[in-house]
């Protein structure tokens, strides 16, 4: 036996290094430009990172650099609040879905859960005679409304066999109508929803101090959800039936998969999140309006993109996500810094999608 | 109890079609049972209906005497019916145990998936079975034959006492093959009840004890297996005798005009391929799985990236970079995988006629000209004798035999002087294999030259005036059919395995 043993990342390693070792030149050649190409968007992601960290200490002589720890827990912390809608609708791109109505969802999650606990001296308050109600309670009703409208969505994709982009892009239509009616209720007539209550505000954004540095809340939930995710994805049966349909429906069914139930639970499962993200995000706004969650699927699903999610089924894991995430927040963060326009910072994160998808499909080409 | 399962008057009827029409079927327990029929005869859809795949319209399935009806295939599998099926029905993205155990997960105490136990039953099933596999590599890394052997662990491990077989050996090598059968014996012993389907006569005589023969969707015969012989059954399954199983080779090979020189290919196994043909010589290529015969085919229609070498015809040089360009120097190919690259399932016969030649029809460079398509596909179907209600049908409801004088009247139109044929007979039914035997011989005869691929060794002997074979990614050898045997084309086939 051998210094290296079993030990399968290193076995794979040197066999890796092995197997380059016996290259001729013009292999090693198309290797390094397979690595490259492989690796393309994490190369120009460190270029980037150095050249904005460069940037802000040399050229703008900022305090905290771009990798200064209070600029890094920045980029963590809208991470985090982003997570939770990356984190649901990551399992329906793995059933080879996609779910349009995520942000709107989650809007009228906002909005209801704003609405629900606004401040009981408001004079603008939506519902006067109301009482905020308690927190857990506004938490589960928002978690079932994204439930119920999660559930109805992977009901018509799994019974009528509708293809989930059609589904989900009638149910955002709805949501929206929703919502508009909704921000007409009560006493509201069409305002934003502020003034929420100091509870509500502090179970979200309140802080809690590791070193130097104030830690909202709302990143431990984002942390915990991801856990109960990953523990869902790899050790439940819910889980592996997810990837299994995502990759071969029939093979699933013919297994004795109950598939249709599969896509349900998936598609509820992502719903849940959605209006937990609503709770969050409302309280992190502060004022909400018709707006709420508007487009918010869309940095969703490019996340779960950029960190390999594939679109062909089957395939990605919690961890590709959050990293997607996080780098997708880094480009923004990094833009910001730059200075550059906020109109030129959507073609630029567009051109990032197309490198990152194309950058995907390469594995799954079987080249000829 | 005299029989462990029965399927009495089985029909179902698809939009259009009675796929089946009161088919019945008896399986004794500790016997292995095989259905037979050519493509198309219904044994598919019989399994798929009592896997609970399918609803059956009328009839009854008793399993030990006690009726059942399975809504899904999970309820079959709970209620002791297995089955391999024809396609590999497999997650390739996942593990080889996740695939085992997909539908029924080992759970800990806390109702979590178990891996470890995964694992270690998934090693006890292989050791049973003497796999040698990883229970934790990835479906698609493995290859095909393996693939398919995870597949029958897995209908084995689930002690179901019904098992069905649907086309296990399709892609098994020999000592796989007979490894199956000693799983099938053992499977046997045990008293289960083994319901096999295969193609290949040499099997179902050696494995079985009873041989239900299908047609058109309907029983016509169930006899014990030594009671029966190879022509019998084909003369069940056709129902008319065949009495030449290769027509008489007219053609007349004349001078060399295609020379292929170390020719290899950038992504897949073809390396150094050296051979030439002559005009209207049909030259076979012979090998095992992967041994690179599709490969030299992609390679020289432009499919497959080439990397080095030369393909030169009448003396000039094709480069062929791209099919298109194949086309335009006078090469057609037939593709193995009828389905997926070969017909366009949802279109009609004038549309899957026309498509390689779709430039030639335009009026002035602006509009199709339909009527030149339609006597264009008018004069194929009559040449190739495609039997078809109109123009107008869609190619998918064609039987496969043919859909593939389709798809030969395609390339015909296009004027072709090499002719790539990748498995032309694959899938088809032992009669209308017999055409498209003659069509080959015809076009040779007519002066093409005809490159063909087929792992079927006696349709080579019988069609080729010359055998190339091949054995990973190069050629092995060459050899004559009038004077070769079986046995120096399998030793040429394992050269450099």
């Amino acid at each position: 036996m051998n210094a290296i043993g079993n030990f399968t990342p290193l076995r794979r390693a040197k066999e890796a290094f092995d197997r380059y070792r016996g290259m001729g030149r013009r292999d090693r050649l198309r290797w390094w430009g397979d690595f490259l190409l492989n690796n393309a968007l994490y190369i120009i992601l460190l270029l980037l990172v150095i050249y904005v960290q460069y940037y802000s200490a040399v050229e703008l002589n900022a305090r905290n650099t771009f990798l200064s720890f209070e600029s890094i827990v920045d980029i963590l912390k809208k991470s985090a609040a982003s997570l939770f809608l990356a984190l649901g609708v990551g399992g329906i791109i793995v059933l080879t879905g996609t779910d349009l109505s995520a942000g709107r969802l989650m809007g009228l999650a906002m909005l209801v859960s704003a609405s629900l606990l606004q401040k009981s001296d408001l004079a603008t308050k939506m519902w006067p005679g109301l009482d905020p109600l308690p927190i857990p309670v506004v938490i589960l009703l928002v978690m079932a409304i994204g439930g119920i409208v999660g559930a109805f969505n992977g009901f018509c994709v799994a019974r009528f066999s509708l293809h989930p982009f059609i589904v989900t892009l009638a149910t955002q239509l709805m949501l929206y109508g929703f919502i508009l009616i909704y921000m007409t209720w009560g006493n509201n007539g069409g305002q934003p929803i502020a003034g929420l209550t100091e509870s509500y505000k502090n179970i979200v954004k309140g802080t809690v101090n590791i070193g130097s540095v104030a830690v909202p809340y709302y990143v431990f939930y984002a942390i915990i959800a991801t856990v109960i995710m990953w523990f869902v994805w790899n050790r439940t049966t819910l889980g592996k039936n997810m990837y299994a349909v995502g990759a071969n429906p029939e093979a699933a069914n013919v297994s004795g998969v109950n598939v249709a139930a599969t896509i349900i639970l998936v598609f509820t499962m992502a719903g849940l999140l959605y209006g937990f993200s609503g709770f969050v995000e409302a309280a992190r706004i502060g004022s909400n309006n018709a707006t709420a969650g508007m487009n918010a699927e869309l940095d969703a699903i490019a996340a779960c993109v950029i960190g390999g999610v594939s679109f062909t089924g089957g395939t990605g894991k919690i961890s590709g996500i959050v990293t997607g995430v996080i780098l997708l927040q880094i480009i923004t963060v990094a833009l910001q810094w730059l200075g550059v326009s906020t109109n030129l910072q959507y073609i630029i994160k567009g051109v990032i999608i197309l490198v990152a998808v194309a950058i995907d499909m390469r594995k799954y080409l079987v080249r000829k | 109890m005299e029989y462990l399962l029965e399927l009495d008057g089985i029909t179902k009827s698809f939009p259009g079609v009675k796929a089946l029409d009161g088919v019945s079927l008896r399986v004794r327990p500790g016997t292995v049972h095989s259905l037979m029929g050519e493509n198309g005869a219904g044994k598919s859809t019989l399994m798929k209906c009592l896997f609970g795949i399918n609803d059956i319209d009328a009839g009854t399935i008793r399993l030990d005497g006690r009726e059942v009806r399975f809504r899904s295939p999970g309820q079959a599998l709970e209620n002791g019916v297995a089955m391999v099926h024809q396609e590999l029905n497999q997650v390739h993205t996942r593990s080889v145990m996740e695939n085992i155990w997909l539908g029924r997960f080992p759970k800990t105490a806390l109702g979590s998936v178990d891996h470890r136990a995964m694992r270690r039953q998934t090693q006890e099933i292989f050791d049973e079975l003497e796999l040698d596999i990883d229970p934790g590599a990835i479906i698609s890394t493995l290859p095909i034959s393996q693939r398919q052997m995870v597949e029958i662990a897995r209908a084995v491990s689930y002690g179901s006492r019904v098992i069905v077989f649907d086309e296990p050996t399709s892609s098994l090598t020999d000592t796989e093959v007979e490894r199956l059968f000693s799983i099938i014996n053992r499977l046997r012993g045990e008293g289960c009840g083994v319901i096999y389907i295969s193609h290949k006569m040499s099997e179902i005589l050696t494995i079985s004890d009873e041989v239900t023969v299908m047609r058109d969707g309907r029983w016509v015969a169930t006899a014990p297996a030594e009671e029966l012989t190879i022509d019998r059954i084909i003369h069940l399954m056709v129902g008319r005798e065949i009495t030449n199983v290769y027509p008489p080779k007219t053609n007349k090979p004349g001078e060399e005009i295609l020379r292929v020189e170390g020719l290899s290919a950038q992504h897949v196994g073809l390396k150094e391929a050296t051979f030439s043909a002559r005009k209207g010589e049909i030259v076979g290529l012979a090998g095992l799985a992967g041994a690179g015969r599709t490969e030299l085919l992609e390679t020289m229609f432009g499919v497959a990236t080439r990397k080095s070498g030369t393909i030169t015809l009448h003396g000039k040089e094709c480069r062929n970079r791209t099919c298109r360009a194949a086309m335009r120097s006078g090469f057609a190919l037939v593709t193995e995988e009828r389905r997926s690259s070969g017909i366009f399932g949802v279109l009609d016969i004038t549309e899957n006629t026309t498509v390689s030649k779709g430039r030639s029809y335009l009026w002035k460079g602006l509009f199709l000209q339909k009527g030149l398509m339609r006597r264009d596909t008018e004069w194929a179907i009559k040449a190739l004798n495609v039997r078809t209600a109109s123009q107008r049908t869609r190619i998918s409801t064609l039987s496969g035999g043919n859909q593939q004088k389709v798809i030969f009247g395609r390339w015909l139109l296009t004027r072709p002087e090499v002719l790539l044929l990748d498995e032309p007979t694959r899938g088809i039914d032992v009669g209308a294999k017999y055409e498209i035997y003659q069509l080959i011989i015809d076009l040779a005869r007519e002066g093409k030259t005809v490159i063909m691929a087929s792992s079927e060794m006696p349709e080579l002997l019988g069609v080729c005036d010359r055998i190339i074979v091949m054995s990973g990614g190069r050629i092995a050898g060459e050899v004559d059919p009038a004077s070769t045997s079986q046995e120096e084309i399998m030793a040429l086939a394992a050269k450099y395995v």
